[in-house]
């Protein structure tokens, strides 16, 4: 038994921190899809481009929060431990591997730059997971979650953005494979955090991530490749539609809304009278 | 070695916020910012009814998570246990503040007076290197550290020792060396029965809250 005034949300970070979780982890994802579709796409650049810039927007968002802003780049500071350490490293090789991609053209440099991807959505992950005063984000879940959604939101702009995919094979599975794996990253989450308030906040932002984000997504996928062909490639467009703003929406809940603190507890109250 | 540590007798509270208001004093603290807290916390219904003041703050704990995460390092621990902040190396982040199970940090992002326009004191004591950092309570580590210098014992001696601990008046607090054996803090660890808050989380807490005696 314990006793304590109730946690609150946390204030610290805001909308701004979201952005940098929403559009680093879509801006990964994206280049991610973009690596695997490289071979069988030549016209990849713009994809890059758009992934990039996806990135950076998030940075400068989280830039816009940070209280010293000229002291930006002391954030290089820490590799030994800290993961924002880390992610600025990592944002830092897939900007050069980006400029390397969109200079040569050459797919196995944009092969190159969807593993730094992979690693820069590794570290926002482990960012929020070191976070040990936030028990939504602490939860030992929430690195495949966060990188599964990246994922499923990456891939999913890229099926926007090529109408349907494209020539490339590579973007699609991606999508559903990743679709696949942020619904069992949810759940395994899920188990993980238990009953509480950060829970029941996360949870209508997370019936749309399964349902409009996920189940829709997948059954438009299904209908337009065996039953309606006539479908491809709208269905897949709006199918990238949803799993992006779902994802969108559920991170937002998850930095924003469901960040209660850890609050104060005792577990023992004072016997008087004793001393 | 040496490992500073606070200990606060729940049994001996009353909540009186002196504590609270020592620390602001010295520490030139901005409105809304409370390196030293006091929680008044009730429990129960009618008749069965408890209440506790739990003093609360930086815990200095010997695995401190803000230490960790800092990108900057402008969070350091010193051989003593003392969680520090280097005010010159912060970028304002708050990871730290989202790392701390204990609310314990603060960021102000701009100048703050108690009555809009600063008061001659405040405008004397106003640090901007403060500004857009992060700030907590640092066991009052430069009146430790000067009074080692003239030899004198932190916890014991007053000039030497964290204005809270010298402010309260139920001597509900306490600091001291705990690995010294010897020390007052040891001794009252070793008499009663404690607990750290959030012990499950691993940070080794290096502020203990007294319940009742041994039995």
């Amino acid at each position: 038994m314990t006793y304590g005034p109730k946690p609150w949300v946390q204030r610290h970070w805001d909308v701004r921190a979201a952005t940098n979780f929403i559009l680093g982890g879509t801006g990964s994802g994206l280049l991610v899809a973009t690596a695997l579709a490289a071979q069988a796409a030549p016209s990849w650049r713009p994809f890059v481009a758009l992934g990039l810039a996806l990135i950076a927007l998030g940075l400068g968002a989280v830039w816009l929060e940070i209280g010293r802003k000229l002291r930006a780049l002391h954030v290089f500071f820490n590799p030994f431990t800290s993961w924002m350490t880390r992610e600025s490293f990592a944002a830092l090789v897939l900007f050069a591997l980006g400029a390397t991609a969109l200079a040569l053209g050459q797919p196995w440099t944009a092969q190159a730059l969807g593993l730094a991807a992979l690693a820069f959505v590794f570290c926002q992950g482990r960012i929020l997971r070191a976070s040990k005063g936030i028990p939504a984000w602490r939860t030992a879940g929430i690195t495949p979650l966060i990188m599964a959604t990246g994922l499923a939101e990456g891939s999913g702009l890229y099926l926007i953005a090529s109408a349907g995919g494209g020539a490339a094979l590579g973007p699609l599975i991606l999508f559903v494979l990743a679709l696949v794996a942020r619904a069992l990253a949810w759940r395994g989450y899920r188990a993980k955090l238990g009953a509480g308030r950060p829970l029941s906040t996360l949870e209508p932002s997370a019936k749309w991530l399964m349902n409009a984000g996920t189940v829709t997504p997948l059954a438009l996928l299904l209908l337009a490749r065996f039953v309606l062909p006539q479908l491809f490639p709208a269905g897949a467009v709006l199918a990238g539609i949803l799993a992006l703003t779902a994802g969108w929406y559920f991170k937002f809940t998850l930095v924003t809304r469901a960040a209660f603190n850890q609050g104060f507890a005792l577990p023992r109250l004072p016997v008087r009278g004793s001393r | 070695m040496t490992r500073w540590v606070m200990v606060a007798d729940l049994r001996r509270c009353v909540g009186c916020q002196t504590c609270t208001a020592a620390c602001k004093h010295t520490n030139a603290t901005p409105p809304e910012v409370q390196w030293r807290r006091v929680l008044d916390m009730e429990v129960g219904e009618y008749p069965q009814v408890h209440r506790a003041f739990v003093p609360v703050g930086c815990m200095h704990c010997a695995d401190p998570p803000c230490m960790h995460v800092c990108p900057s390092t402008a969070t350091r621990q010193r051989p003593d246990g003392i969680v520090t902040i280097d005010y010159d190396l912060c970028i304002g982040c708050a990871y730290c503040a989202v790392a701390c199970p204990y609310q314990a940090r603060y960021k102000t992002d701009e100048p703050t007076f108690a009555y809009g326009a600063p008061m001659p004191s405040e405008s004397e004591r106003f640090d901007p290197r403060r500004i857009g950092v992060a700030t907590k309570c640092t066991f009052c580590s430069d009146r430790i550290d000067a009074g080692l210098e003239k030899g004198l014992k932190p916890g014991v001696d007053p000039e030497a020792t964290p204005a809270c601990v010298n402010s309260c008046i139920a001597k509900a607090l306490h600091f001291g060396d705990i690995e010294d054996p010897a020390s007052n803090v040891s001794g009252l660890l070793a008499e009663n029965q404690f607990f750290r808050m959030h012990e499950e989380l691993g940070t080794e807490p290096g502020f203990y809250y007294l319940w009742d005696r041994k039995p």
